[in-house]
């Protein structure tokens, strides 16, 4: 479905913006059709502007990205908006997502209007049927968001990312700062619509057990890179990089702490190396 | 049993708002031991923030606040302001929610810690600033002399929580109140201050307010959880955690990833006109009859474990 090649992303900041910080220094990895890839890392490790870089949201700086078959990096701007409608994004705050002065029915309305996908009875009958598949109900409807609660809102923004049904889905820790009983309502709501529309999804989280829960696939990243990618169980149980072990332990840690050894630094160009089928890791080259 | 610290008793707090009064706690009954940590858990807007900064008399004065809050003996609402500033910061101190606004961005870090120890402990100039260096260097922020000198916004989130926490331990208060340290931060960093956290509890009773079971799995000795302004449930945090009386206790260790992930039903009453009788009954998968009108007590269910469900009626 998606398939990334070498992907960067820099930015210059600084006096005279001299410095560059390489948020995405060169990753690689691709996501089937229905698959959902949990990308995770500690705050700063670039998971954000990879994931708004895949959709352009930010321009890389270079490298590919190839969309069911299109090179969607080589697009021009009008030739990118016919493939909006398919890869959407869901962020971290969903009530600053929304328009304040919207109400739900026109912020889920909008996108099918702007893509023409229905006529007007259809958009009614489509919005209606959006807000009861996400939990919500046509009283909703007349609401703005400052009159919803921060789990309410992140549904009405998955109504509206639904709304186009989207082959691709980037989601940027949708549920931080929800609590675990209304957490566990949109990580559920989530994972059942992916499986019913068989949406791949990119799913950027800092929470391991909330990736454990969601992911067929886990990458860690580490400034700017993945440093390791394969199944979930097999990253998140048999951890190989030695930050990826430092974050298992870190999270499952219950009582007692032992400080997690530093990351050793990598010498050399960093090359990945298969451990098990479909489980790589970043390894120094020799 | 050590000695009771603090003592909270029949406390009600209510807002007054143009749609009615705000029920943001219920007749709250809580003590806590000397040298004991208690993890208040519970989810937004259930009143846990709202007890910590009543025990501080820190709300709002049109608050209307019933009850009796009696620290080593005496009732903290009662007493005058002067007395109330000099035990605020020297005897019972605050981790603040929100790191990110807690400290003031116009100042030196260094400076606002020092500006408590001279309030407080009556140090001045030179002796202030190197007592201030050797608070963050107890936190272990890295370069103490160097970043004391430094703008709060030349601080990550985690140094920020550390350096609230020196702030906090400034005149080593013998009571601490955290509120939601850990929220916001990654996986790494939480740990890290968890492990301070831990460090820091020895010989001191601290009053951890969060919505993260882990951490409160992690410090606390003992769990209270609140639900719509009440205590729903209380114990030693190995049998709240392990064998949950409570039905909303229970659902809101199944919501957690690792635990299946079974959300609860519905979402939280309004505080304003709250269920009559179990607040818990209209998303309570065990409710009976009586749930709905008869307000149920906290009824002990094991050593020193309470909770409030019919079930054990």
């Amino acid at each position: 479905m998606i398939d990334v090649c070498d992907l960067k992303t820099y930015y210059s900041t600084g006096f005279l913006c001299r410095t560059e910080v390489r948020a995405v220094d060169g990753v690689s990895f691709g996501i089937k059709k229905g698959e959902t890839l949990g990308l995770v890392g500690e705050s700063g490790c670039g998971k954000t502007t990879l994931g708004r870089s895949l959709l352009r949201l930010i321009e890389p700086t270079g490298g590919r990205v190839v969309f069911d078959g299109t090179n969607i990096t080589a697009l021009s701007r009008k030739d990118l908006r016919r493939f909006r409608p398919r890869m959407q994004m869901i962020f971290q705050d969903a009530y600053a997502s929304l328009n304040p002065r919207m109400r739900v029915r026109e912020s889920i309305t909008e996108p099918l209007r702007i893509h023409g996908l229905e006529d007007r009875a259809g958009i009614g009958r489509r919005v209606r049927e959006l807000i009861e598949m996400v939990g919500l109900n046509e009283e909703h409807l007349n609401r703005r968001p400052y009159e919803l609660s921060g789990g309410q809102n992140q549904r009405v923004v998955l109504a509206r990312v639904l709304a186009l049904e989207p082959e691709f889905i980037v989601a940027d820790e949708p549920t931080a700062g929800l609590d675990v009983s209304v957490q566990a309502q949109i990580l559920t709501l989530f994972r059942d619509l992916g499986r019913d529309y068989h949406t791949a999804c990119l799913y950027i989280s800092h929470d391991l057990g909330v990736v454990r829960a969601m992911s067929d696939r886990v990458a860690v990243m580490l400034k700017g890179r993945i440093v390791e990618i394969g199944p979930t169980a097999d990253v998140l149980d048999r951890p190989c990089h030695s930050y990826t072990r430092r974050l298992v332990a870190a999270s499952s840690a219950d009582r007692g702490f032992s400080r997690p050894a530093p990351c050793p630094a990598l010498p050399g160009s960093p090359v990945m190396v298969e451990v098990q089928s479909g489980h790589w890791v970043e390894a120094a080259a020799r | 049993m050590g000695d009771a610290l603090l003592c909270v008793r029949g406390l009600k707090v209510g807002f007054p708002t143009v749609d009615g009064v705000v029920k943001a706690s219920n007749a709250v009954d809580l003590t806590i031991q000397a040298g004991e940590t208690l993890a208040l858990l519970g989810e937004t807007g259930s009143g846990k923030t709202v007890l910590g900064m009543a025990i501080l008399r820190l709300l709002q004065p049109n608050t209307r606040i019933e009850g009796e809050i009696l620290y080593r003996g005496r009732d903290l609402l009662s007493l005058p302001q002067e007395e109330m500033q000099k035990i605020r910061g020297r005897e019972i101190a605050v981790v603040l929610q929100n790191s990110g606004t807690s400290l003031n961005p116009v100042l030196r870090v260094g400076d606002q810690i020092a500006e408590a120890i001279t309030l407080h402990r009556g140090l001045k100039g030179a002796e202030a600033e190197a007592a201030a260096v050797e608070l963050l260097e107890r936190v272990r922020i890295a370069d103490p002399a160097r970043m004391a000198r430094e703008y709060p916004h030349r601080f990550s989130g985690g140094m920020r929580e550390r350096a609230l926490i020196a702030l906090a331990l400034a005149c080593s208060p013998s009571f601490l109140i955290a509120d939601e340290p850990t929220r916001g931060l990654d996986a790494v960093t939480k740990h890290e201050i968890l492990a301070l956290f831990s460090e820091i509890n020895r010989g001191r009773s601290v009053l951890f307010i969060t919505h993260d079971i882990e951490a409160a799995a992690t410090l606390a000795t003992r769990v209270a959880v609140m639900y719509a302004g009440e205590i729903v449930e209380i114990g030693p945090v190995d049998a709240v955690l392990s064998s949950p009386a409570h039905p909303y206790t229970r659902g809101l260790l199944e919501s957690l990833p690792a635990r299946g992930m079974r959300p609860i039903p519905g979402s939280a009453p309004s505080l304003i006109a709250p269920p009559s009788g179990c607040r818990f009954f209209p998303r309570c998968p065990c409710s009976v009859g009586r749930c709905e009108t008869e307000h149920p007590g906290l009824v002990p269910v094991g050593p020193g474990h309470c909770a409030r469900c019919m079930l054990y009626d």
